[in-house]
C-alpha cells in the first residue's frame, strides 16, 4: 500500500519525502557495515552477544537469491537449517521471512540475521542515527525494537520447524555510526517487552488496517489478497486522528483536515479529551463551558463552566492581545 | 494540560485567534540577545550548513558551509561562529557586580559568608525551536574536546583558535536550558507557546512560522488560515513559501535546490585543483566563488524567513510585563553564567562526556527544586496560572468574613488568629494541612482547621460555595498582639496556596571523590577527554 | 504406572528462602544481600526478624525506609517482636513528625538528633531525614526498606552511613519517578532517577541476590495471574489452595449487579462489575456510585471471611476492605459517595498510598474506566499491580466496558533507552493480560 501516492491523490499531499543527503548516507553506511563479508558486523555480534564464543574469522554468507517473496523466504530457511548445523558464525544478509497474519502470509526483510557458532539466531537492525557517547535518539531506538521484533517472532516461526529448535535471541544487535563518525558501533537491544506485545497484537487482529500499521516499512502482502476486501477494509477506517500521526502517517494530513471539518478536539492531542467526558467536539466543550449546553450535573460540565469562570476572572475584561505590535509574520 | 489551558485553546480554534495563557511574561528577556538560527546536513550528526547569527536584528552575519563534508570548512565556520558568540560572552563576563555567597569553610567545615563577583548581566542566546536547542548541544559536545595547536602542538588535526571554548560555552548553556525556568538559552516556539494557546496541538506550535501566524495573522486573514499557508503552502517549484525553522532543512530543497549547488560547487573545486596555469586559475576561481555564493544565497534564503520570525516573537514577547519572579530567576542564570566564567578562567577541563553520580544526582535535586520553584512563582505571578492551580484544588481565594482572635497553649503564648474564608474553590484540604499566601513577598503560613457549611456563614449552597477555617501560625512578629497588617481583615480579599512559595534547599549529596560503594566508587581525576578520532570521511 | 510429582510445600520453601538470606546478611562476605519480594510475601517478617538477629549478634543497625508510615509501621512491629529492644526514632523537626502510639513505648527513644541515639541497637528512619546526617561513624549494617520505590539518587546520599547493608523491596509496584526529564542519564549504572537496586546491582553484579517464593496475602486464584502478568521472569505462589481460603454471605443476593459480582468475586476471588462503555470524566459518578454500592453491599450482607489464620470465620467489617483508585479525585469522590451511604470507615485511597498495605476485599476503579486514552500514568504495570495484589480474599473491579478495545488503539509505543535493564513486562501487554482474566468474572451493571 502507497499511503504516499494515496495522499497526493487525495489531495494532501505528505511532507514526507527524504532528503538524498541522508538517503546516500545511510546507504553508505550499511555497505561498510556489510563490506567484507560482514567482518565488522560480525565483530559486533561476538563482541555484544556472545563474547564467550570463539571470535568469528571469516563467516560465511550464503547467497539467498531466489525468485518471488516465497521463493526467497525457502532459500532463507535452508540457509538458516544449514548455518546452524554448520555450528559456524553465518551471515544472512537480506534474508527474507514469511509471517501469518490474520490468515495471510506477509513477507518480511530485516537487515541481517547472524547465525552463531551455538547454532542460535540474532537479528540485525542497521540504522543511520548517531549513537552519541553510548546513547542514542530513545524514539528511533523504540521504533527499531519494535520492528526488529517482529523479525524476531517471524524467525521463532521458522526455527519451531527445525528438530530441535534453535534458540532467537530475544536481544536483538542495533547497528548505529558512533558519534559523528561513520564508523559502526552497536548496542544489544532487549525486545522481549516488544515481542509480547506484537504477539498479542498478531493475535488480536482482523482488520487489514491495523495490520498494516503494526508491521514494518517494505513489508509487503500476498497479491492474492482480494483487492475488493482491501479497499472496503481501507474504507471503514475510523477517523482516529491525533497530531502524532503528522510524524509517522503519509495520509496524516488528510486525516487532520477531516478531523478539524468535524470540529473534533482530539485534532488538538489526544489528552485534551481526558477531562472533557463525552464531550468531543469544539462546538460542544464551548457551549457546555458558555452554559449554553449540558448537564450541570455532570462533572465534567460543572468543571468546565468552573474553569471558564475562573478564565474570565483572572483575565478580568483584559485585552486578550494587543493589536499595535511592530511587524508582521513574514511567510 | 489543565481544562483552563484547553478551553483557551478551543477559544483560539473558535475565533481563529490565539488566546492569552499568561497575563505576564514568565522568562526574562535580555535587552539584547544573540539570536542563532542554525541549519544543519540531512543524514549527518552536527555537521552544520550554514546559520544567521547576531544581536542586530537588521544585520545578522552570515555563515555557510558550502561543502558540509568538509572538515576543514566545518572548522572555518566554527571559527566564525566563535568570532561572534564568544565577545558577546566575554562582554558579559567583564561586567561584574559584589556579591556574597555562603560556603563551607574547608578548615572549620563551617558554612561562612564569602565575598564574590557576579556578572550583572548574563549573555542570552535565542534559537527558533526545541530542535535548535538540541542542535547547541551536538554543537558543543562536538567542539569541546578538540584541541587547537597552541593546547597541544602534537595533535594531528588541530582546531581554530576558540573552537573548544565555544564548545564548552556551548554546552554549558544546552545543560542550563534543560533546568526549569532558566532563561540562558530558550528555544522561541516554546516560550511563546507558553504564553499564547493557538487552535493546533503543541506539536505544531513546533513550527514557528505558522505559531506566529495564529498570534499575529496578516490582516484580512484568520490565524488558522495564515497557519496552514506557513505550514504546508509551496511555491512553483515545490520550495516551502516558509521554510522550516531548522536545523533541519526541508528534502524538497536539499533535492532540487542544495544539492545541485553542492555538485557544481564540488566541480568548479576539482576543476580548480586540475588547473594547469595561474590564468586557469584564476578563471576557475571565479567560478568556485560562483558556486560558493550560490550556496550562500540558498542558505539565505532559507534562514532569512525564520531570522525575522524570531524576532517578531520576541517582539510579541515584549508586549507582556515581565512576571515579578522572572528577575529571581535571571539572577540564578547570572550565577549559573559567572559560574562556569570561573571554571573557564580556572583553567578547569571541559565538562565530561557523561556525568559522574554525584554530578547527576545534584544536577537532578537543583532541576527538581526549581521545576517547583517555577510553578509557585508563575502562579504567584499571574492570576491566570493561579486559577488554574485553584482549579485543581491547589489554592482558593475568597473574602475573609470573619476573624476570631486565638492563642497558642505555651507559657508565651502568640497569636494564633483563626480567619473564615468564603470562596468558590474546592481545595483538597486533609486534616491540618499547611496553606500559605505571599505577604510583602514572604509567605505567611497557616493551618487548616474546618469546613463550615450551612447557615452558619450565610453561604449559598447552591453555588457550591462555603467556607473554610485557618488558623494563621507566622510571620506576625514577637508580640503578644499581631504586627498591624499581619492578619487579614474581614472584607478582605485572600489567596491561600497548598503548596509552599519558596523551596529548602536538599540535603547535601557526598563530594564525588567519596562516591560510595553502591554508586562505583569514586571516579577518579577530572581529565580531558580524547577528542573523537578524524575519519576518512571527514577528509575529501 | 508411577508418577512422582514433586509437591510444592510453601512453607519449607519460604523458609529455606529466609535462611538462605539471613546466612547471607549476617554471616556473608558481600557488602550486599539483595530480596526480592511480591506482594505479601513476608518481608515485613524478614526485615522485623532480620533487625532483631542482627541486634542479638551484638551489630548497630540503621534502617532506613521511605516514608514516615513505613518507619513508624516498622517501630511498632518490633517493639511488638520484642518489647524490650532500644530503638531509636529519628525524626525530622516538622510538627507531628511521628505516629503519636510511638510515645505509648518505653523503649522506644524520639529524637531529631542522630547525635541523640548513638548506642542504641536500632535507629529507623526515612531515607530523606538520614540524608542530613553528617558526621558521624558508620554503622556496620543497614537495612534498606522499599528498595526498589527508593531512587538512586536517594541511595547515594546515605550510603556513607553504612559498611553493608540489607536491601529489601518489591520489584513489581510503582518504580520511583522525578518531576522533571532525566533522559540525560538514561543507560547509566548510576542513573540518579533510577531504584536504588538498579544502580546497586549495575555496580555490584556479584551480590547474592535472593527471593521470596510465596506470597501469604495472595490466593491461590490470584496468585498465578498476579505472577504471570507483573512478574513473568520471577514467577511466585500462593502460599495457601483453593480449598483454604472461604469467603460467605449470610445474606443472599438480591441479583442486583452488585451482589452478583460479590458472589462471583467470592466464589473466584475475582469479579469485575462492568457498566456500559462511555468516555467519561475521571470522577465518572455512575462508576463511583456503582463502586459504593459494592461497598456497601459487602458490608450489608453479613461478610465472613474463613482462612488458615483461624479455624473461625472473622466477620467482613470495614477495616477489612479497601477501595483503590489511580487519581487523587477519584479517591475523593469514592470517599464523599461512601460517606453519603454511611461507609465512611472503609480505607480509600490511590495506588501510591496502598503500596504495603493488605485487606481482605478490595473495589477498585480500574484506572483505564471510561478514558479517552491511555496515557503513560494509566499503562504503568506499577500501578495496576498495586490494586491488583492488596487482598486476601476477592478482588472486585469496577469499569467501563471498551477497554481492551482503547488498549488496542493506544499500542505500547515507548521509547527506548540504549543500556537499561529490562525488568518489567510491558504496561499494555499486563493490562491485557489482567482484562482477559477478569474478562472470564463479568458481571453486567444493573441496579
Amino acid at each position: 500500500m502507497n499511503k504516499a501516492a494515496l495522499a497526493s491523490s487525495l489531495g494532501s499531499p505528505s511532507a514526507f519525502g527524504q532528503s538524498q543527503f541522508a538517503f546516500m548516507r545511510g546507504n553508505a553506511f550499511e555497505a561498510r557495515v556489510k563490506a567484507d563479508g560482514g567482518a565488522e558486523l560480525l565483530r559486533l555480534v561476538h563482541e555484544k552477544l556472545d563474547a564467550g564464543s570463539e571470535p568469528p574469522v571469516a563467516g560465511l554468507v550464503p547467497d539467498l537469491a531466489a525468485v518471488g517473496p516465497e521463493g526467497r523466504a525457502a532459500r532463507t530457511a535452508l540457509a538458516l537449517r544449514e548455518a546452524t548445523e554448520a555450528g559456524a558464525w553465518t551471515l544472512l544478509d537480506h534474508p527474507m521471512l514469511a509471517l501469518d497474519v490474520a490468515g495471510s502470509p506477509a513477507y518480511l526483510e530485516p537487515d541481517a540475521v547472524v547465525v552463531h557458532p551455538d547454532g542460535s539466531w540474532t537479528v540485525v537492525e542497521i540504522k543511520s542515527f548517531p549513537m552519541l557517547d553510548g546513547s542514542a535518539d530513545a524514539a528511533k531506538v523504540g521504533a527499531a525494537a519494535r520492528q526488529s521484533a517482529v523479525y524476531v517472532l517471524a524467525l521463532e516461526r521458522v526455527a519451531d520447524r527445525l528438530t530441535p529448535a534453535p534458540e532467537v535471541r530475544h536481544s536483538v544487535l542495533l547497528v548505529c555510526p558512533k558519534d559523528f563518525s561513520n564508523l559502526p558501533t552497536a548496542s544489544a537491544v532487549d525486545v522481549r517487552k516488544q515481542r509480547s506485545v506484537t504477539r498479542r497484537q498478531l493475535d488480536r487482529l482482523t482488520r487489514i488496517e491495523d495490520i498494516a500499521d503494526a508491521l514494518p516499512e517494505g513489508t509487503c502482502f500476498a497479491p492474492d489478497l482480494p483487492t475488493p476486501d482491501l479497499t472496503a477494509a481501507v474504507e471503514s477506517v475510523p477517523a482516529t486522528y491525533a497530531p502524532e500521526c503528522l510524524s509517522t502517517c503519509e495520509l496524516a494530513f488528510h486525516c487532520r483536515d477531516r478531523s478539524r471539518t468535524e470540529g473534533a478536539v482530539t485534532s488538538l492531542g489526544r489528552s485534551l479529551r481526558a477531562e472533557l467526558g463525552g464531550l468531543t467536539t469544539v462546538d460542544d466543550v464551548l457551549s457546555a463551558a458558555r452554559g449554553d449546553s449540558g448537564d450541570p450535573a455532570d462533572p465534567a460540565v460543572a468543571a468546565l463552566r468552573r474553569a471558564a469562570e475562573l478564565r474570565a476572572e483572572a483575565l478580568g475584561g483584559r485585552e486578550g492581545l494587543r493589536s499595535e505590535v511592530p511587524g508582521r509574520t513574514p511567510c | 494540560m489543565s481544562l483552563i489551558t484547553t478551553l483557551a485553546r478551543l477559544e483560539a480554534v473558535d475565533t481563529g485567534r490565539a488566546q492569552p495563557l499568561a497575563t505576564v511574561r514568565h522568562r526574562h528577556l535580555s535587552e539584547r540577545p544573540l539570536v542563532f538560527v542554525p541549519l544543519t546536513t540531512a543524514g549527518e550528526a552536527g555537521a552544520p550548513l550554514g546559520a544567521l547569527v547576531g544581536t542586530d536584528r537588521d544585520a545578522p552575519r552570515l555563515l555557510v558551509v558550502p561543502q558540509p563534508r568538509d572538515r576543514d570548512l566545518r572548522f572555518a565556520f566554527l571559527a566564525e561562529l566563535a568570532g561572534v558568540v564568544l565577545p558577546y560572552i566575554d562582554a558579559c563576563g567583564e561586567d561584574v557586580e559584589a556579591a556574597e555567597r555562603t560556603e563551607t569553610d574547608p578548615e572549620t567545615g563551617k558554612r561562612v559568608k564569602v565575598e564574590v563577583e557576579l556578572c550583572a548581566d548574563a549573555p542570552q542566546l535565542i534559537v527558533p525551536s526545541r530542535a535548535g536547542i538540541e542542535f547547541v548541544r551536538l554543537l558543543g559536545r562536538s567542539m569541546r574536546f578538540r584541541r587547537t595547536a597552541e593546547q597541544d602542538p602534537e595533535t594531528p588535526h588541530p582546531a581554530p583558535p576558540h573552537v573548544p571554548l565555544l564548545g564548552r560555552w556551548l554546552t554549558h548553556y544546552g545543560e542550563r536550558a534543560r533546568v526549569p525556568g532558566s532563561a540562558l538559552l530558550l528555544a522561541l516556539t516554546d516560550v511563546v507557546s507558553r504564553h499564547w494557546a493557538t487552535g493546533q496541538s503543541s506539536l505544531e506550535d513546533q513550527h514557528l512560522g505558522a505559531l506566529l501566524a495564529w498570534i499575529d495573522p496578516p490582516e484580512n486573514e484568520s490565524g488558522a488560515e495564515a497557519a496552514l499557508r506557513a505550514e504546508l503552502r509551496r511555491d512553483a517549484k515545490g520550495q516551502l513559501l516558509c521554510p522550516p525553522a531548522g536545523p533541519a532543512t526541508d528534502p524538497a530543497f536539499d533535492n532540487k535546490l542544495l544539492a545541485p549547488a553542492i555538485e557544481r560547487y564540488d566541480r568548479a573545486r576539482t576543476a580548480l585543483a586540475a588547473a594547469e596555469d595561474g590564468l586557469q586559475a584564476d578563471d576557475r576561481l571565479g567560478e568556485l566563488t560562483a558556486a560558493e555564493r550560490e550556496i550562500r544565497e540558498l542558505v539565505d534564503s532559507r534562514t532569512r524567513p525564520t531570522w525575522d520570525a524570531v524576532w517578531h516573537g520576541l517582539d510579541l514577547l515584549r508586549t507582556l510585563p515581565e512576571g515579578t519572579h522572572a528577575a529571581d530567576r535571571w539572577t540564578r542564570d547570572r550565577w549559573s553564567f559567572t559560574g562556569h566564567r570561573d571554571r573557564v578562567l580556572a583553567g578547569e577541563p571541559p565538562q565530561p562526556r557523561r556525568d559522574d553520580a554525584v554530578t547527576a544526582a545534584n544536577k537532578l535535586a537543583t532541576r527538581e527544586r526549581e521545576q517547583a520553584r517555577l510553578e509557585a512563582q508563575e502562579a504567584l505571578d499571574d492570576p491566570l496560572v493561579m486559577a488554574g492551580r485553584r482549579l485543581a484544588g491547589e489554592a482558593f481565594a475568597g473574602e475573609v468574613t470573619d476573624i476570631v482572635m486565638a492563642y497558642s497553649e505555651s507559657k508565651r503564648p502568640s497569636p494564633r488568629p483563626l480567619v473564615t474564608i468564603r470562596t468558590d474553590d474546592r481545595p483538597h484540604l486533609a486534616e491540618r494541612a499547611k496553606v500559605y499566601r505571599s505577604l510583602g513577598g514572604k509567605p505567611q503560613a497557616a493551618e487548616f482547621v474546618e469546613y463550615v457549611e450551612g447557615e452558619a456563614d450565610g453561604a449559598d449552597i447552591d453555588t457550591g460555595g462555603r467556607s473554610i477555617v485557618l488558623r494563621i501560625v507566622d510571620k506576625m512578629g514577637r508580640g503578644k498582639e499581631p504586627e498591624s497588617g499581619s492578619v487579614p481583615e474581614k472584607g478582605d480579599l485572600v489567596c491561600f496556596t497548598l503548596f509552599e512559595h519558596e523551596q529548602r534547599g536538599g540535603a547535601k549529596l557526598p563530594d564525588p571523590e567519596d562516591t560510595p560503594w553502591t554508586h562505583g566508587g569514586p571516579p577518579g581525576e577530572a581529565t580531558h577527554p580524547p577528542a573523537d578520532p578524524v575519519t576518512e570521511e571527514d577528509v575529501l | 504406572m508411577t508418577t512422582t510429582t514433586a509437591v510444592f510445600d510453601p512453607g519449607a520453601e519460604a523458609t529455606r528462602a529466609t535462611d538462605a538470606i539471613l546466612r547471607d546478611t549476617l554471616h556473608g562476605t558481600h557488602r550486599g544481600v539483595v530480596v526480592d519480594s511480591p506482594p505479601g510475601a513476608g518481608k515485613s517478617t524478614l526485615v522485623v526478624r532480620a533487625a532483631l538477629e542482627l541486634a542479638d549478634a551484638g551489630r548497630p543497625l540503621m534502617v532506613i525506609a521511605q516514608t514516615n508510615a513505613q518507619v513508624d509501621d516498622l517501630v511498632l512491629r518490633l517493639a511488638e517482636k520484642r518489647p524490650g529492644l532500644p530503638v531509636g526514632r529519628l525524626h525530622s523537626s516538622d510538627p507531628d513528625p511521628y505516629d503519636k502510639a510511638l510515645d505509648d513505648l518505653p523503649n522506644v527513644r524520639k529524637s531529631a538528633k542522630a547525635g541523640d541515639l548513638a548506642g542504641l541497637d536500632v535507629v529507623i528512619s526515612t531515607a530523606a531525614k538520614w540524608a542530613h546526617v553528617k558526621g558521624v561513624e558508620p554503622w556496620g549494617h543497614a537495612i534498606v526498606d522499599e528498595a526498589y520505590q527508593m531512587r538512586s539518587d536517594a541511595l547515594l546520599a546515605v550510603a556513607g552511613l553504612f559498611e553493608r547493608a540489607l536491601f529489601v523491596g518489591d520489584p513489581g509496584q510503582l518504580d520511583p519517578f522525578a518531576i522533571v526529564g532525566s533522559e540525560q542519564w538514561a543507560g547509566l549504572s548510576y542513573d540518579p532517577s533510577a531504584s536504588a537496586v538498579t544502580t546497586l546491582l549495575a555496580h555490584n553484579p556479584q551480590l547474592p541476590q535472593h527471593r521470596l517464593p510465596v506470597s501469604w496475602r495472595l490466593p491461590a486464584s490470584a496468585a498465578p495471574l498476579v505472577s504471570a502478568a507483573f512478574y513473568p521472569y520471577t514467577p511466585f505462589r500462593s502460599g495457601t489452595d483453593h480449598d483454604d481460603r472461604r469467603l460467605d454471605f449470610a445474606i443472599p443476593s438480591d441479583g442486583s449487579g452488585p451482589d452478583r459480582v460479590i458472589d462471583e468475586a467470592a466464589e473466584s476471588g475475582w469479579g469485575l462489575l462492568e457498566l456500559p462503555a462511555r468516555h467519561t470524566p475521571r470522577t465518572d459518578p455512575e462508576a463511583v456510585g456503582a463502586l459504593a454500592q459494592v461497598v456497601r453491599r459487602l458490608l450489608d450482607r453479613g461478610g465472613a471471611a474463613t482462612s488458615e489464620r483461624s479455624p473461625d470465620p472473622t466477620p467482613l467489617t470495614a477495616d477489612r476492605i479497601a477501595v483503590g483508585t489511580a487519581h487523587r479525585d477519584q479517591a475523593a469522590a469514592v470517599r464523599s459517595a461512601l460517606s453519603e451511604l454511611g461507609a465512611d470507615d472503609v480505607t480509600v485511597d490511590t495506588a501510591n498510598r496502598l503500596q504495603g498495605r493488605e485487606y481482605d476485599v478490595t473495589v477498585v476503579l480500574h484506572p483505564l474506566s471510561g478514558r479517552p486514552d491511555a496515557t503513560a500514568f494509566h499503562l504503568e504495570t506499577g500501578r495496576l499491580c498495586v490494586l491488583a495484589s492488596r487482598h486476601r480474599h476477592a478482588c472486585i473491579v469496577i469499569s467501563r466496558a471498551g477497554v481492551p478495545a482503547l488498549l488496542d488503539d493506544h499500542p505500547s509505543t515507548e521509547p527506548v533507552q540504549l543500556g537499561v535493564p529490562l525488568k518489567f513486562p510491558d504496561g499494555w501487554e499486563a493490562n491485557h493480560a489482567v482484562l482477559s482474566h477478569l474478562a472470564e468474572h463479568r458481571v453486567p451493571w444493573q441496579p
